[in-house]
């Protein structure tokens, strides 16, 4: 059994007529993902790549037995496809859409949370648990995919898509294969930060390493090294956080409130500390990811 | 969007938020009038969309008309972080009893809205705020059940103000939630908010954000309210900036754009978002010397790519170039290369005797590289780290300049180190015998 996703993990896509919806309709497909039902409104009839079309997600599971959905959709229409997804029962929405404003995505998350229903995303370009199946655009093509993600011992959670992608590559070709990558998403507000994803790494049996990518701003990467240091996580953690220039660039203002909320400034140098107290190797360049990684799975 | 502090009071004088009486001028002769008008005394504040103007000398009280002419004659000609002031606001004085803090924005982690509010109004409320978190309380909200009275009720007496003050406070509370509601505001910010000497609540200084995001939702009603959307960078853009953005904009596929000059020597060509960040970061780590950050994503297509190459190539003080992408999954690395080749050729260049280090990766990956092979250009596939082409680039670029030091042209050490750079020699030199084995077998 995968994390998230497996072989048997039943996909709805929302919004599949659309050109990238449908293009990575067709890559999910070809991986061997089971892609069972579309959803675009009025459009009911209609097949994208063989796969039936529907005007609404409560079809798509009555006839389908959807249990996943990936959402792509126009970010004014994201909230309530996110929204009926959840009402029609779906246990998994990742959300591809990005420049969601904030709050129609707390709305979102909130109606999850009421519901028990898990949101990736949004702004996530998708997740893989390699030779399995795969969520949204992740890895392009399945030759593309194939060159990067290779099953194996290590998680990788990361707020970037395109660097999700290369981290898996390069662990890729130093031999080190991943259990599952799961893009979280580029934006402030998620609906699942990597400290709660955490638990589910922390009980998988394949996993045996975490890799962390993270990026400036927010306090996603604070909040893990809070979480880690309270709640003990048994598995090695490493870590990489892209933009430290940031840091020193001018035009970078916080509100008082905002430092006020989280304490926290969002800066990459803090994210780095607060990780190495709690545990986490912190790697200065992204080839560190390596070493660091061939050290706590005692490779060669 | 930022606003400045007049705009954002024209919002919370819509809620009905009680504020200062208040003229915008925006000349010297205006504001001795109206420091007239409110009774020959009256504060004059910078109108800029930056914080700290008061510790920059953009907030002073002018006792008389004349007084006020003089000093917005010269807060009009300050620059505060950068950023211009456009107008002043003259403000009556108000007779401070106490300075409070309230603020709407995100709480990230609990992804809710969160409102603040605290007795340590003022310009140092992080400090109080650090050294004592008891002096601010917070109230998170759900978004379906949003403001409710009780909430404000709670919050307001956390300060404890009299009967008539704690009323007020509480309808300012209501107020402000419901404006960050409507108008998308990510931050939403009284400080300070005054308890007047007479009992009355009064914002006398505002700080409101608008999403961006949300901007397609918004725009219509605040340009009814003569506020415009604006860039939010601190400085003029420079004429490569414009460029850069110019040639972005010419088509809507995909990024090959926001650039931004550092001014140094080395060119690049970088992407996607997170890759940029990654290849920039190692740059600066190594000691290198930009030109300029920039990124490249989204498939574009291959004229904006050139458009991109060509300017960055022919950049001043620009002596080598860095191309360097992280595995591609939808952006093709044969457009890529296509661009940055066309746009050496178009300039004069033979892309075989420039230095450039060229690292590209993904989608149609070998056609990517057939070009570069054509054309006598050294690259490196997904092996060679995004960091380590950094390496590779910043040594590149010490090299050109140990040379000119040693008397060569440009050119000639271009040329010289274009050459070196493709042996065996540098790589291991650069990177150890063991990743450059790795890295160049089989290419």
């Amino acid at each position: 059994m995968g994390i998230l996703i497996d072989e048997n993990t039943r996909v709805v896509v929302q919004g599949i007529t659309g050109r990238e919806a449908a293009s990575f309709t067709e890559w999910m497909l070809d991986y061997g993902t089971k892609v069972v039902a579309g959803v675009t409104p009025g459009k009911e009839g209609m097949k994208v790549h063989g796969v039936p079309v529907y005007n609404t997600v409560k079809a798509a599971v009555e006839n389908h037995d959807a249990n996943t959905s990936v959402v792509s959709v126009p970010p004014r229409f994201t909230k309530d496809a996110v929204m009926e997804a959840i009402d029609a029962g779906i246990e998994l929405v990742s959300v591809f859409t990005e420049r969601v404003p904030r709050s129609d995505v707390i709305e979102m998350i909130q109606f999850a949370k009421d519901h028990g229903a898990r949101i990736i995303g949004p702004n996530s370009l998708g997740s893989i648990v390699p030779g399995k199946a795969k969520l949204a655009a992740i890895g392009g093509p399945t030759e593309e995919t194939n060159k990067a993600y290779t099953p194996g011992p290590v998680a990788v959670l990361s707020r970037s898509g395109g660097m999700m992608t290369e981290t898996c590559s390069l662990m890729s070709v130093n031999g080190i294969g991943q259990s599952v990558a799961i893009n979280v998403g580029g934006d402030p507000i998620i609906g699942s930060m990597f400290h709660e994803l955490l638990p589910l790494l922390e009980k998988d049996p394949e996993t045996r390493a975490v890799v962390i990518y993270g990026e400036p701003g927010t306090v996603a990467e604070e909040t893990l090294a809070d979480y880690i240091k309270e709640h003990g996580f048994s598995k090695p953690v490493v870590a990489f956080i892209g933009g430290g220039f940031v840091d020193k660039m001018p035009g970078q203002r916080f509100g008082h409130a905002a430092v006020i909320v989280t304490g926290k400034k969002g800066s990459v140098e803090g994210k780095k500390e607060a990780l190495r107290d709690a545990g986490v190797l912190v790697a200065d360049y992204h080839s560190e990811i390596i070493t660091l990684l061939k050290e706590v799975l005692k490779m060669k | 969007m930022r606003l400045y502090e007049y705009e954002s009071k024209m919002l919370l004088e819509k809620y009905g938020i009680p504020l200062p009486k208040r003229i915008l001028v925006k000349t010297p002769e205006e504001a001795a009038k109206a420091v007239e008008e409110l009774g020959g005394k009256a504060v004059i504040k910078a109108q800029v969309l930056t914080g700290g103007r008061g510790k920059a000398g953009g907030i002073k009280i002018a006792n008389s008309p004349e007084e006020a002419k003089k000093l917005t004659e010269e807060i009009l000609k300050m620059k505060i972080n950068d950023f211009p002031v456009v107008a002043v606001l003259v403000e009556e004085l108000l007779n401070i009893d106490k300075e409070l803090f309230l603020a709407c924005t995100y709480d990230e982690v609990a992804k809710q809205r969160i409102m603040l509010i605290s007795d340590a109004g003022g310009v140092d409320i992080n400090e109080v705020v650090e050294k004592d978190p008891s002096r601010v309380y917070r109230e998170w909200f759900n978004p379906f059940y949003g403001m409710m009275a009780f909430k404000a009720k709670k919050m307001a007496d956390f300060l404890k103000l009299p009967k008539d003050a704690d009323r007020a406070l509480q309808s300012v509370i209501m107020r402000l939630y419901n404006l960050a509601v409507d108008y998308d505001t990510t931050l939403a910010e009284i400080n300070p908010l005054v308890l007047t000497k007479d009992g009355k609540i009064v914002a006398a200084d505002a700080h409101i954000e608008i999403e961006d995001d949300a901007m397609y939702r918004q725009q219509q009603r605040l340009e009814g309210m003569g506020i415009h959307d604006r860039p939010s960078t601190p400085r003029e853009p420079t004429e490569f900036e414009k460029l850069a953005e110019e040639n972005d904009m010419s088509d809507h596929r995909g990024v090959a754009g926001r650039a931004i000059d550092f001014g140094g020597s080395l060119g690049c060509i970088i992407g996607a978002g997170g890759g940029s960040l990654t290849t920039f970061d190692a740059i600066l780590r190594y000691g290198g010397n930009p030109a300029n950050y920039c990124e490249v994503g989204g498939n574009p297509p291959v004229k904006k790519v050139y458009g991109l190459a060509k300017l960055v190539l022919s950049k001043p003080g620009v002596k080598g170039l860095l191309v360097c992408h992280n595995v591609y999954s939808n952006s093709r690395v044969d457009l890529v290369a296509r661009g940055v080749i066309k746009a050496m050729l178009d300039l004069g260049i033979n892309p075989a005797e420039y230095p450039v280090v060229y690292r590209g990766a993904g989608a149609f990956e070998e056609d990517g590289y057939a070009i570069l092979r054509k054309y006598g250009v050294r690259y490196y596939d997904r092996r060679l780290g995004m960091d380590q082409a950094a390496k590779l680039a910043v040594e590149m670029l010490k090299l050109i300049e140990e040379k000119e030091k040693e008397g060569k042209s440009l050119e000639e050490a271009q040329k010289e180190v274009a050459q070196y750079i493709k042996t065996e020699e540098f790589v291991k030199k650069v990177l150890g015998e063991e990743v450059a084995k790795k890295v160049l077998e089989g290419l």
